[in-house]
């Protein structure tokens, strides 16, 4: 082997890897009907597809967690067997999962080293490992301190210490797992660099993700998979992001959703100077004033933790608010419980839809009608309306498109993106005049994700006062009209649609005013 | 009267009683300890220590050889532990439940056992007092550390070396991330079965040693129920100590301190009540638990099976 076959980090390069007819039946599904996939080094190859169209399945066939029923996988042109994770690392395979796999209570050397042969036989070799990946960090420039603990580190360096624990292992070929849902945008720009290094490098990385413009951005070919099946593979220089959305879900995608002009109305929702505290004990939010008005989508950016479950959870009266006030449409309802808030119209589609949206062991029917169901039509003296509790049901699954084989079917078995429109019928068909709607695409593919917009667009122009939470700043530039960035509990900025871009969102959401950044003149 | 408490004979044999009644609470809590820490809790640690108890006890009469009692008590832990393990790693039992039902088994077995068995209540000459030479002699210290039996000493030893195991070997590495994050140590080739199977294990013979440190070398009879809730304390002790061998120490010291200091108080005739002071322990448990709940996490997975993710 010749030197130019070794990657810097001493290990073999992966020439090619070819996945051939790669078929996995799960019963009922299919979830991959005769895949052809392949990768080689020093190349980025984007796995594409809305959830369920069986990306996760293929990668986790190739890093041995799942087994084919059919198919076979070509390293460098020979077949090999790949039955468990440890095989797959001893091949030169590594994976970043897109839930990290570290303990946070461990140091980062203590995560690279665990699993692995201790150079001092039973006993761990931490010093030696701490070394090597500093080394390692050098060499890929990541920064990352070995003897620091998960839990103090950021998520951008957790995923370093994902990257490194996979390259310390030899990692030729690296699978990354929607790596950059959890970032913001500078740390997605970190992560490119460090992929790019790699590549230069003779790494062969797979990069799976829904974003389009990072696939465009990052990828150098693309394959779309969708329903189990391979749509096709392309250079992504020859391809545009509607290409790929169209080719994604089978039919045209609106990138720019029809915002429309809507008179804006009065003051419905106000908080002022508002502090709470956080399940961490610490402070949850500090001083934190919003406005928002009828007609309005007011979009709250930040980076997760920085106080948006706090924000969603004060409005909703589900958070005791140490100081300050919040006034609906004139009124103060400081302190006020939910129940009272929901006779005030005020509705609320919560973040973790599972726990806090929705009953698993309910039918749809009764998840549709939680938040009113004491109230006439859908109960009389106590007692449950059952036919007209019906009729509504049947009357919202038909108006918000969900999909479930009935009525009655229990929401645990619905797919995400119908549980959240089941969550969406109930607090939008009683046509509220507001409305928190906090991370309502999270997790949903590209499909769901447009209709959900839709509707919060169509309350808008119903006149609902809408404060939107979300991580997703793709999604915050798309549908506000003013952004509120927070960061540590605190307002950093408020700017309106026309003066927000991405980067000065960024620098807002790392806790920087764009102004200071600047050199000073 | 009270002011007898406080003279030097008594305070060194409380203190020396004190020494030697922590060694259960330190065999059945490392054992535990192991367990928690890779996300298993065995509530049925009265149960195996009841069995070891027996087992030992019955060997070490018939055959008069108390080492060969030790082992077959800890084949028998082995064996609970065994059983413990399948229906928690592989059955994926809801463990809080499951451990009743070994500590149950393991009380109504022994019971059995030693109806059919003895019948009657008989005593064993346990493990003799080992005189350290030299230090033995110290006055006073001597007679409180270096005049106690060999399992009192392999008790405390156990101490250091669960802490270098835990935190110094691969083993330990494993062990502590299972218990933290079973995904992780799973995606990173770390057998989560093996390592559960192996603390389980480790934990039925420590539980069964236990028992066999009361029948054979503390108190040297063997009676139905003997062990009379120090198995559900061990469990506490592990809460107590923050997981850490050294903190269980502390807390087995505490109690049997305690425990040594009600025994001496039935034993001087001081006018207490023996009902009250027999119950101080377990006010002690209480007490303890309420002020130590919160101070340290547990291992995250505490008592969650492991399910690779579909």
């Amino acid at each position: 082997m010749t030197e130019s076959n070794r990657l810097a980090s001493g290990r073999a390069r992966i020439d090619s890897l070819e996945m051939r007819g790669i078929t996995k039946r799960f019963p009922g599904v299919l979830a991959n009907d005769h895949i052809d996939f392949d990768v080689h080094f020093g190349e980025v190859h984007a796995l594409l597809g809305e959830n369920g169209a069986g990306k996760s399945t293929l990668m986790r066939i190739l890093y041995g967690l799942y087994h084919p029923d059919q198919g076979e996988i070509l390293l460098n042109g020979r077949p090999v067997i790949i039955s468990s994770p440890t095989d797959a690392i001893n091949l030169g395979i590594g994976m970043i999962h897109q839930h990290f796999m570290l303990v946070q209570s461990m140091t980062v050397a203590e995560n690279v080293a665990l699993g692995l042969p201790s150079s001092r036989g039973l006993l761990t070799d931490l010093d030696r490992v701490s070394k090597r990946i500093v080394e390692l960090a050098e060499i890929y420039s990541l920064k990352i301190d070995p003897s620091a603990y998960i839990w103090q580190l950021s998520v951008g360096q957790q995923q370093r210490v994902e990257i490194i624990k996979a390259l310390y292992r030899g990692a030729a070929l690296l699978i990354l797992d929607e790596p950059t849902a959890v970032l913001t945008p500078q740390e997605v720009d970190e992560l490119f660099i460090i992929m790019r290094q790699m590549v230069k490098d003779g790494h062969a990385l797979i990069f799976i993700s829904h974003k389009l413009h990072e696939v465009v951005a990052i990828s150098n070919r693309v394959t779309v998979l969708r329903d189990g099946r391979k749509i096709g593979t392309r250079p992504t220089s020859e391809t545009t992001k509607q290409d790929l959305a169209n080719w994604m879900v089978g039919r045209e995608i609106s990138f720019a959703p029809d915002r429309g002009n809507v008179e804006r109305g009065e003051i419905r929702l106000k908080l002022d100077q508002v502090c709470c505290g956080s399940d961490r004990g610490t402070p949850g939010l500090c001083d934190v004033g919003l406005e928002v008005r009828s007609g309005e989508i007011l979009g709250v950016a930040g980076v997760s933790g920085n106080g948006q479950c706090e924000l969603a959870e004060t409005v909703t009266g589900l958070r005791k608010i140490t100081a300050g006030r919040v006034v609906l449409e004139g009124e103060d309802v400081t302190g006020l419980a939910p129940g009272e808030l929901t006779d005030r119209m005020l509705s609320y589609i919560p973040e973790e839809r599972m726990r806090d949206g929705m009953i698993r062991e309910f039918t749809v029917a009764e998840n549709m009608i939680l938040r009113e169901h004491h109230k006439r039509p859908y109960s009389r003296f106590g007692f449950l309306a059952l036919s007209d509790i019906s009729t509504h049901a049947e009357k919202l699954i038909a108006q918000f498109h969900v999909k479930t084989p009935s009525r009655e079917t229990l929401a645990k078995n619905l797919s995400g993106g119908n549980i959240q429109k089941v969550v969406l019928a109930r607090e939008l068909s009683r046509s509220p005049r507001v409305i928190i709607a906090a991370q309502p695409t999270r997790g949903l593919d590209i499909g769901a994700t447009e209709y959900v917009r839709e509707q919060l667009l169509e309350q808008r122009r119903a006149g609902a006062a809408i404060l939107l939470i979300s991580e997703d700043l793709d999604e915050i530039l798309a549908l506000s009209d003013r952004i509120a960035v927070i960061y540590e509990g605190r307002v950093m900025d408020i700017v309106s649609r026309e003066a927000a871009t991405p980067q000065k969102l960024g620098l807002l959401m790392a806790g920087v005013h764009p102004e200071e950044s600047a050199p000073a003149t | 009267m009270i002011s007898d408490l406080f003279s030097t004979t008594v305070l060194i044999g409380i203190l020396a009683s004190g020494i030697r009644l922590a060694t259960p609470y330190l065999y059945a809590s490392i054992g535990e300890v192991f367990g928690q820490k890779s996300g298993v809790l065995n509530l049925g640690i009265e149960g195996q220590m009841l069995l070891g108890a027996f087992a030992a006890f019955y060997v070490a009469l018939t055959t008069g050889n108390l080492w060969l009692g030790v082992l077959v008590a800890m084949i028998v832990g082995a064996v609970m532990g065994l059983a413990m393990a399948f229906v928690t790693v592989n059955l994926r039992a809801q463990q809080g439940i499951s451990g009743i039902g070994f500590y149950l088994f393991g009380m109504g077995v022994s019971d059995l056992l030693f109806q059919k068995l003895l019948g009657t209540v008989e005593t064993v000459k346990g493990f003799p007092k080992i005189f350290i030479p030299g230090l033995s002699d110290i006055p006073g210290v001597g007679e409180i550390f270096f005049s106690q039996n060999l399992l009192v000493y392999i008790a405390y030893l156990l101490v250091p070396i669960a802490w270098f195991v835990l935190n110094k070997t691969t083993l330990g590495l494993k062990i502590r991330s299972v218990g933290e994050n079973p995904d992780a140590a799973d995606s990173l080739g770390v057998s989560v079965a093996r390592i559960r199977y192996f603390t389980i294990i480790l934990g039925g013979i420590l539980s069964a040693v236990a028992g066999a440190s009361l029948s054979i070398a503390l108190l040297n009879v063997f009676q139905q129920n003997m062990t009379s809730g120090l198995g559900f304390i061990a469990v506490a002790l592990v809460y107590f100590g923050a997981w850490k061998p050294a903190g269980v120490l502390g807390g087995a010291l505490l109690f049997s301190m305690i425990n040594s200091l009600q025994l001496w108080i039935q034993v001087l005739g001081i006018p207490i009540p023996s009902d009250i002071a027999v119950m101080m322990p377990y006010v002690l448990t209480i007490l303890v638990l309420v002020a130590a709940v919160s101070r340290v996490r547990a291992p995250s997975a505490l008592t969650k099976p492991f399910e690779r993710e579909d």
